[in-house]
């Protein structure tokens, strides 16, 4: 029903999508799987016309079609789910369900009408849930259901759901696939964002990988096993032992400890331990918690559970000032919005961790900025003309190291690090693991994640393995190695 | 193009229409001595431009941290009812009951210290998240009445030599007034800029979530704006008040936060917070009294003042709004 | 809410204040602040779809002067100047969305040179208060429902509450009017359920211009003179009046009818002030002040359990 053959998206400077293709047959759910940055949200958007596209096709029942907005593709019939709900909160389930296309009589909104068809349309979904409600007054799952019920309303044909399941309990998961399930029968193609392994081989028929904007991997759900699925998704063959050897042994000092640490609908309870020299990894697939995990070490999100201990000092309700003093830093995943500080200088981006950790009252002089700016951009090989530039001006990689450098000029004991080489270019990346190398063997220790388990195998003495908000095993010493940790991360099958 | 300086675009601009105003109305430029002290039109300007000037200095700050403060007039209204009511404790009015000579230090000293308190409320209610327009309304509206209400609605005029002074003395040969707005706003740059508090609050105004991530303390940066731009307000109230000898409640400040604001847009402050140029509102501040001043010299009426004004502010956004910078490159490059 | 305050408020001045419940003192409530009454009905379309209007007050200033220099120096008839005067302000009310939707500027900012260049061209035309003679506005003052008893209710009244009833209507039945809400709750939301999000900006500043054209007017017809400093400040009010209302700051949740409360309670405050002859009339600021205060902060301590729930 709907095959898209060859499509690419250009943004200035990267390739997100390039020659990918994908076909969706009536009465099918196909899965479409891989990491962050893999493409699969520039593909969604590319179909639904929110992006323009760069080059191929996009046939719709054997017709070429040229989708040009959201709007446009939902005449086309093709409606999309996104996981940040598309819908307004402050309006009733009604109106959310017809707004846009409602009925008029006289040119006033029927609402009658609106409220017949809000609940034929939930009918067909098999839920109850008042027209007259408030949409921000119901539960995640149900706005959801709503938002599926909207899509019907508009005839939608291939239903697109981006990370449905995401904030979503157990019921509610079940809820939600016994009623996609139902529209499958009903001939509805869709297509089912998602990193949870489990989820597809429950729900889905045939499943498409997507790796650095191409297709990594066409498969039949029932051909397909999850550890063939996740070595698709991560770029590796189950083969080669890999050895880390480079890893230098860390001392006996534990420099952070957690017990038990953990928040509600983000991350189970978590215990480890930390060393002096040591890095430890994190691995798992995306939305396994990693990226929690690091932000609840952080105090970047309040923990409602668990202690933690730093240098044997217990911190208590952490905050990131609180955990910064105790020596630690962190270099976020989300670099746009919580990493670089837009319209300030590359020098005041690079500065400002250590100053702040100075106070404001005793400021680094510009002179001994200038000397540690310079010093950095040397060393890590930051491209810019000099320290003055606005950091938004930068490349990614570029900025991604100047976050970097932000954090190794104040000397933290534990550093942070979320997706640290993800966006930098294959020198950058060799440089940057062996500076974490070389600081480890100083002392530093570092907490790692990596969607790339080469990556975690070539830098980290121990990796935690996560999987679906759960810490599911530690391994290391001969024990780590890629077999084993694939192994552990699809195992999350049933 | 070499790229220009932050300062230099509203810089140009200041001098392009001093020497004008020169051309077209020779002695505008001069300066003479006069009893002791300098004057001319120049001098003249410097001295209108104060109390915009002050304010400008704290919006700066304030916008920086990507908010914005609504109530400085007000607040300007507050500290000289403050102030003349300490000085004459007129009947009718809360001062009523106060009696002697007070000190100057009380004078001058407790309606900066109010101003200051209320700057600090705002600034709590933005900490808070309260959005910064809603917040500052709130003062500016009940602010003027509570002036009023210090003053019975009166004009209370003072004969105070000492109070006066701050408004008409001159010192070393130039109106107090412009040593006052060059002691703050050298005092407000040095504890800046010489200090890592400038940084701070860039960063605060640039990304909330990315400073908190490196552990700045962005409530404690948002009171601290707020109340350096409450005290400012606070200084400019009492040399308003101190230039017609009386305190206004009704009139004093009037409007002067759009001026303010108008002027940090001019020097090149980013309107949605972030990077912030002092010197550039500084610049702006005596560009606008410039404007003001040569519309009505030249016969204008003062009513234009306002329509360049808006045109100028516009103008000024649409150069820094980057969808307007795209289009203009594009045509250029086309 | 509001309701509440407004009843207790109402309530409170009526057993103080003799005559105070009287159908006069209430039909004067819409009559005396129907000028405000109508920049709140824009300023509520504003607000509500996430903006903010500053060039309301000026607007209105600059109709009112512009009417009355047509009227008696263009000797142009009123229904001319009233339907060269709209589409003024439909004008410039358009710009301003134009700008913010474009050029994603900050609604504050541009509404504020808005302010500054409608006060301006308003002094530019005349800082003269000119008086108006016209028998046709006259016979439009007589144009008031009699409820007995020497009460009336005034012309000024009337067009108020049809411009309430119409914008109560047209938020609540068009498509127009449910995208407003949509995009104050989430301009993004609104944008992907392929709503047209800058359409309905220009025209909700468009709608909010022409409210300020006709209190201008409203100005004129009750003075029978136009003055360039008239709704100096009105902005304020008008924003008071939305927020007491209940209507969200942030957008997307409130109606015209709670400003409608939110004017009354605006008017029994300035009332209650003028029938106590000892209470001066700066309470009234600090009073609607305090309120304004009150209520930003309510909303703030309520805005994030619904968006818990």
């Amino acid at each position: 029903m709907l095959e898209i053959t060859n499509l690419s998206k250009s943004f200035p400077g990267v390739r997100a999508l390039d020659d990918v293709n994908l076909s969706l047959k009536e009465g099918e759910i196909r899965a479409l799987m891989g990491e962050n940055g893999a493409g699969k949200s520039t593909l969604i958007k590319v179909l639904t016309g929110a992006y323009p596209r760069s080059g191929g096709q996009i046939r719709f029942d054997g017709e070429l079609i040229n989708p040009t907005s959201p709007a446009d593709a939902q005449r086309l019939g093709i409606s999309t789910v996104y996981q940040e709900l598309n819908l307004a909160p402050n309006l009733s389930v009604a109106e959310n369900i017809c707004l846009g296309d409602e009925d008029r009589r006289y040119g006033m909104i029927d609402w009658k009408a609106a409220r017949q068809r809000s609940i034929s349309a939930l009918d067909r979904l098999g839920i109850e849930v008042g027209p007259n409600k408030l949409l921000g007054s119901l539960s995640t799952a149900q706005q959801q259901f709503v938002a599926i019920a909207r899509a019907l309303d508009r005839q939608a044909r291939v239903l697109i759901l981006d990370e449905p399941t995401s904030s979503l309990d157990a019921d509610e998961i079940k809820a939600l696939f016994s009623i996609l399930k139902r529209l499958k029968d009903e001939g509805l193609a869709i297509l089912f964002v998602t990193h949870f392994l489990g989820q597809v081989y429950e729900l889905c028929d045939s499943i498409t990988v997507l790796r650095n904007g191409s297709n990594a991997g066409d498969f039949s759900v029932s051909e397909c096993p999850p550890d063939q699925l996740v070595s698709a998704m991560l770029g590796r063959e189950l083969t080669a032992e890999m050895s880390h050897a480079s890893v230098a042994q860390s001392s006996d000092e534990v420099v952070l400890q957690a017990d038990k640490l953990g928040r509600r609908h983000m991350v189970g309870q978590l215990s480890f331990e930390l060393r002096r020299g040591e890095v430890l990894g994190l691995s798992g697939l995306l939305g396994s918690g990693r990226t929690e995990t690091l932000r609840l070490t952080y105090g970047a999100e309040t923990a409602d559970t668990g202690r933690l201990t730093v240098s044997g000092k217990p911190v208590e309700r952490q905050t990131p000032r609180k955990m910064m003093q105790a020596g630690l830093g962190i270099c976020p995943e989300d670099r746009k919005t919580e990493g670089i500080l837009p319209g300030l200088s590359v020098r005041e981006n690079l500065i400002l961790a250590l100053q702040s950790n100075r106070g404001w009252y005793r400021p680094l002089s510009l002179r001994k900025q200038n000397d540690i700016v310079n010093e950095m951009i040397a060393k890590l090989g930051i491209k810019t003309p000099d320290g003055n530039k606005p950091i938004d001006q930068l490349s990614g990689g570029n900025q991604q190291k100047v976050i970097l450098a932000r954090w190794l000029i104040s000397n933290p004991q534990i550093l942070l690090l979320d997706e640290p080489t993800r966006g930098i270019d294959i020198g950058s990346k060799e440089e940057v693991k062996s500076l974490i190398a070389r600081l480890a063997s100083e002392g530093t220790s570092f907490l790692l994640t990596s969607s790339e388990i080469e990556e975690i195998l070539e830098v980290c003495s121990r990796t935690l393995v996560l999987r679906d908000r759960e810490m599911v095993a530690e391994l290391q010493g001969g024990e780590l190695n890629e077999a084993k940790i694939m192994e552990i991360i699809a195992g999350g099958k049933a | 193009m070499k790229r220009l300086g932050p300062t230099s675009v509203p810089l140009i601009g200041l001098v392009a229409l001093l020497l004008m105003n020169a051309a077209l109305s020779p002695g505008f430029l001069a300066v003479t001595v006069r009893d002791g002290h300098l004057s001319g039109s120049i001098v003249d300007v410097f001295l209108r431009a104060v109390p915009v000037l002050l304010l400008s200095i704290g919006m700066t700050l304030v916008i920086a941290t990507g908010g914005v403060d609504l109530s400085v007039g007000a607040v300007m209204a507050i500290a000289g009812a403050v102030a003349a009511g300490i000085l004459v404790h007129p009947a009718g009015t809360p001062f009523a009951n106060i009696s002697g000579t007070p000190t100057m230090l009380a004078v001058l000293g407790i309606p900066i210290a109010v101003a200051a308190t209320a700057g600090a409320f705002n600034g709590l209610l933005v900490a808070a998240g309260i959005q910064p327009i809603v917040a500052t309304l709130a003062l500016m509206v009940a602010g003027r009445g509570v002036a009023q209400l210090l003053t019975n609605g009166q004009i209370v005029t003072f004969t105070d030599e000492r109070m006066s002074a701050l408004g008409n003395g001159f010192w070393l040969g130039l109106p107090i007034p412009i040593w006052i707005a060059a002691a703050c706003a050298l005092a407000v740059f040095v504890l800046v800029r010489k200090s890592a508090l400038g940084l701070f609050i860039s960063a605060t105004g640039a990304s909330e979530r990315a400073s908190y991530l490196v552990g700045i303390p962005n409530k404690g940066i948002k009171v601290f704006a707020y109340l350096v731009c409450g005290l400012l307000a606070g200084v400019a109230g009492l040399i308003a008040c101190s230039d017609i000898k009386g305190a206004d409640s009704h009139n004093a400040g009037l409007y002067l936060e759009l001026d303010a604001i108008l002027a940090t847009c001019l020097g090149g402050t980013s309107m949605t917070g972030g990077r912030f140029n002092l010197a550039g509102t500084i610049v702006g501040a005596i560009l606008m009294q410039t404007l003001t001043t040569i519309i009505l010299t030249r016969g204008v009426s003062l009513e234009a003042t306002l329509i360049t004004k808006a045109v100028l502010v516009i103008g000024v956004c649409l150069f820094q709004s980057p969808v307007f910078r795209a289009k203009l490159t594009r045509e250029k490059s086309a | 809410m509001t309701l509440a305050v407004f009843l207790g408020l109402y309530a409170f001045a009526g057993f103080r204040y003799e005559g105070f419940f009287s159908l006069r003192v209430f039909l004067g409530f819409l009559g005396d602040n129907a000028h405000l009454g109508v920049v709140a009905i824009g300023m509520t379309l504003v607000i509500l779809s996430g903006g903010i209007d500053l060039s309301v007050g000026s607007t209105a200033g600059c109709s009112c002067i512009a009417a009355a220099l047509l009227i008696e120096k263009s000797h142009l008839h009123p229904l001319l100047v009233v339907a060269m005067l709209i589409p003024a302000g439909v004008a410039f009310g358009f710009t301003q969305g134009y700008l913010i939707s474009k050029f994603s500027l900050p609604p504050f900012l541009v509404t504020l040179a808005g302010l500054f260049f409608c006060r301006g061209l308003a002094l530019l035309l005349s800082t003269e208060s000119i008086p108006i003679n016209h028998p046709f506005l006259d016979s439009i003052k007589q144009l008031r429902i009699p409820f007995g008893g020497g009460v009336y209710f005034p012309f000024q009244a009337i067009l108020f509450v049809m411009l309430l009833v119409a914008a109560g209507i047209i938020l609540k039945f068009t498509r127009f009017g449910r995208t407003v809400y949509a995009m104050g709750g989430s301009e993004q939301s609104a944008h992907l359920m392929g709503l047209q999000v800058a359409r309905t900006r220009n025209l909700v500043y468009a709608l909010s211009g022409i409210c300020g054209v006709l209190s201008g007017l409203i100005f004129a017809i009750t003075t029978a003179s136009g003055n360039a400093l008239n709704g100096q400040g009105l902005e304020l009010d008008a924003i008071a009046a939305v927020v007491i209302g209940g209507t969200l700051l942030s957008g997307g949740y409130g109606s015209v009818w709670g400003t409608f409360l939110g004017l009354l309670i605006f008017a029994t405050i300035q009332t209650g002030l003028m029938f106590d002859g000892t209470l001066s009339s700066w309470w009234s600021k600090i009073a609607t002040g305090g309120l304004l205060l009150v209520f930003i902060v309510l909303q703030r301590v309520i805005q994030p359990r619904q968006s818990r729930s």
